[in-house]
């Protein structure tokens, strides 16, 4: 089962929709059993049966996940697969301590891999979607795997299947997500 | 929150109308009428009919004029969210886009400059189950521009009932397409919707097609009771 957290202002709120729906859709797919919490209502149990989660984005005014940083304390000793989506990637990073800079990206940018890793395997550059005002600074423990050039796109944890991406894979970067399932089912 | 519609009269702005409605208020329409009708951004055939959609809303109309020149019309939408704020004082933008990532991506860097939030809830819609709903919901919407093969002149002013999607089903399948008209291929008009007080009829409407290529106009229309 994938957890996939919802960080969007409130439950089943309007932006539901644009930035759950879509990578929900995605997992089931890609033959995943995700099952969707928003960030104030994950339980104990939500995170002890996950086998892993996909943590997705939010509108750019949307900040309110990140006034709540024990919410996501949680992550820095699942070890289990996350993918961190724009926002998620924004709360995934706080987790282990990352901090932000201003960077903002909106529509197609031209990325590099940077670093070799399975989820980008065989690709060495590609045009991704943003809607961001954040970059992370990487925190300690993970590393730059692919950037813009204005900010990091995609970290990994040096141990962990732990993956935080600034760009939205939901958007013409499907495969992303199709490669991230089978990561998940590897863990059983 | 108090938000603004950009609403092209077609079934998918009316649609993401009224899927905002479900979890905020919407204060006003926001229609930019393009005077070039290879607007980038805005050209819809009966735009003129967007004051009398907006009547069967019940909502204010907030409608600016662009010449529609590529990147000057970005210009005209922002005078438009400017005003829909001042008038209407909203805090965000509710849009239709589905797939398209120049629109999207325009509208949210407006809004950026603006500082009004930006929501788009059909975005990368399951387009199947998408027009499901807006049949089962009661939306009546007709086609009243095709705009390429092999949708001709016998598709103008067909409503899109379960026999029409069906149609389209077929089309998208042979024709590779989207279901949606997303590519350009077709555009709607929504004569009612499960939030309309009165739908409505049209009078006269005339056609002009021409090779896979054609729009209908409606000429004369007016409000009747549902």
């Amino acid at each position: 089962m994938i957890l996939v957290i919802d960080l969007c202002y409130r439950g089943n709120s309007l932006s539901h929709a644009e930035f759950v729906g879509p990578v929900e859709r995605y997992l089931r797919e890609a033959g995943a059993e995700p099952i969707v919490r928003h960030y104030t209502t994950v339980s104990a149990p939500d995170i002890e049966g996950a086998d892993g989660a996909v943590l997705c984005g939010t509108a750019l005014k949307d900040t309110g996940f990140l006034d709540h940083p024990d919410i996501f304390r949680w992550l820095s000793t699942f070890a289990r697969p996350v993918l961190g989506i724009s926002s998620g990637m924004l709360a995934l990073a706080a987790a282990f301590g990352g901090g932000t800079v201003p960077c903002c990206e909106i529509g197609m940018v031209d990325i590099r891999v940077v670093a070799p890793d399975p989820l980008f395997a065989g690709m060495t550059g590609f045009p991704a979607y943003e809607l961001h005002e954040h970059a992370v600074e990487t925190p300690t423990g993970f590393i730059p795997l692919v950037v813009s050039d204005r900010c990091i796109q995609a970290i990994r944890h040096r141990s962990l299947p732990l993956y935080g991406l600034s760009f939205h894979p939901e958007v013409r970067n499907e495969w992303i997500i199709e490669r991230f399932v089978p990561m998940v089912k590897r863990t059983h | 929150m108090r938000l603004g519609v950009l609403f092209s009269g077609g079934k998918d702005s009316l649609y993401a109308c009224w899927k905002a409605m479900q979890h905020e208020e919407v204060a006003c329409l926001i229609t930019v009428v393009s005077k070039n009708p290879e607007s980038y951004m805005f050209h819809t055939p009966n735009i003129h009919l967007a004051g009398l959609q907006a009547a069967a809303a019940g909502l204010p109309l907030v409608e600016v004029e662009t010449a529609g020149e590529q990147e000057t019309e970005l210009l005209d939408l922002k005078r438009a969210l400017s005003l829909a704020r001042e008038r209407f004082d909203i805090e965000g933008v509710v849009t239709g886009a589905i797939l398209s990532v120049y629109q999207a991506a325009r509208v949210q860097r407006i809004c950026r400059e603006l500082d009004l939030w930006c929501f788009n809830p059909l975005w990368h819609i399951d387009q199947e189950a998408y027009m499901e709903e807006l049949i089962d919901a009661g939306f009546r919407v007709i086609v009243v521009g095709v705009f390429s093969s092999p949708f001709d002149a016998s598709w103008l002013g067909r409503e899109i009932d379960r026999r029409t999607l069906d149609d389209l089903r077929k089309v998208a399948r042979k024709y590779r397409t989207t279901l949606t008209g997303e590519g350009g291929e077709f555009e709607t008009f929504v004569i009612d919707a499960p939030f309309f007080s009165r739908r409505i009829a049209i009078e006269e409407a005339s056609a002009v097609y021409q090779n896979y290529n054609g729009i209908l106009r409606i000429e004369r229309a007016g409000l009747v009771e549902k």
